[in-house]
């Protein structure tokens, strides 16, 4: 955490107006990137390294926890356990119960997932390591990332709805009356819109107070922002993981005449 | 950009989730206070309260997202620069 970083990090803010737009979408973020060109293609590095980060930490910690299961779980076994019984509970509870097992491995990757990337994004000490452009941190800090979870969260309740009950899924845009056509086809779009913003937007303004009151004063005073930040990444996650499983109970559920 | 337009931008980007925002605590707020009335007079059902609320407080949150939307599309995808 070297003084000259931090500099560049909120002189870059006060530059941020002026930045001419090559593709909207790509420059909403703060900071720069560090680019990989493939093909025609300029991906975010920096996301894809810290990404892969949480993948390998997550799959590591999977696979040391099974691989000798036991009848009476202890250690990581029991934590494995009351994970999966933690996200069979909040699955259960929106989807139902005749869906929820459909859906539990995806609802569970996605606060897996998210949980991973915004904690290690605060704890791990990405500062250590330099790269050439932009630093390492939060996949979920960048917005491409919470919008491609979110089209995810789209498409799975989508088609959650559409196999389950065929195109009686489209009652649930009358119900009901047919004066809420409008409103549930606008709710479509609304959806992913506020799920990626939500998580992007929270996530990124817990790394901006860090990184400006470090500036600021760089010993003690951030932290108590820094614990603020953990435990709202922490409720970000569960409450992107709870959306979806709402969004997905919704398009499964039967309503009865 | 011409500087009358970046300063229309900055306050209107300001505006946008500081309004915003008005709504959405008081709604917010007065869900918490619920909440908290719900738990304090049946403990048991803390779970299901904290759960319901969680989930209404994520959409009264989404109103403030389009303000922060709003304000991000004025600041870095501006269509009139």
């Amino acid at each position: 955490m070297s003084p000259t970083r931090r500099l560049s990090d909120t002189a870059y803010l006060s530059q941020m107006l002026p930045l001419p737009l090559a593709l909207p979408l790509a420059e909403l973020e703060v900071g720069q990137h560090l680019y990989w060109h493939l093909g025609n293609l300029k991906i975010h590095g920096q996301v894809f390294l810290s990404s892969w980060v949480v993948i390998g930490a997550l799959l590591a910690l999977v696979f040391v926890g099974t691989r000798k299961l036991e009848r009476d779980p202890r250690g990581l076994q029991n934590f494995l356990e009351f994970l999966w019984d933690y996200l069979r509970d909040l699955a259960r509870e929106q989807i139902g119960e005749k869906a929820y097992r459909d859906w539990l491995p995806f609802i569970g990757t996605l606060f897996l997932f998210i949980f991973v990337s915004n904690w290690g994004g605060a704890l791990l000490p990405w500062k250590l390591i330099s790269l050439p452009h932009g630093e390492l941190g939060a996949p979920t800090a960048d917005i491409n990332t919470t919008v491609a979870l979110a089209l995810l969260v789209s498409l799975a309740y989508f088609y959650a709805g559409l196999s389950r009950k065929g195109f009686r899924y489209f009652e649930y845009y009358v119900e009901p009356t047919p004066i809420m056509v409008p409103f549930k086809i606008v709710e479509d779009f609304t959806k992913p819109l506020s799920l990626s913003f939500r998580l992007f937007g929270n996530i990124l303004a817990d790394e901006l107070v860090v990184a400006v009151l470090a500036f600021l004063v760089p010993l003690v005073v951030p932290l108590p922002a820094m614990l603020l930040g953990l435990f709202t990444s922490a409720i970000q996650a569960l409450i992107f993981a709870t959306l979806a499983a709402y969004y997905i109970g919704e398009a499964v559920h039967e309503s009865h005449h | 950009m011409d500087s009358i337009t970046s300063a229309a931008s900055v306050l209107a980007a300001g505006l946008a989730v500081g309004l915003g925002a008005i709504g959405p605590g008081i709604g917010q707020g007065t869900a918490a206070g619920g909440a908290v009335e719900g738990i304090a007079r049946q403990p048991e059902a803390e779970g299901k309260i904290r759960g319901t609320l969680l989930l209404s407080l994520a959409f009264m949150e989404a109103l403030t997202i389009y303000g922060l939307v709003v304000a991000l599309v004025l600041l870095f995808a501006n269509p009139f620069a």
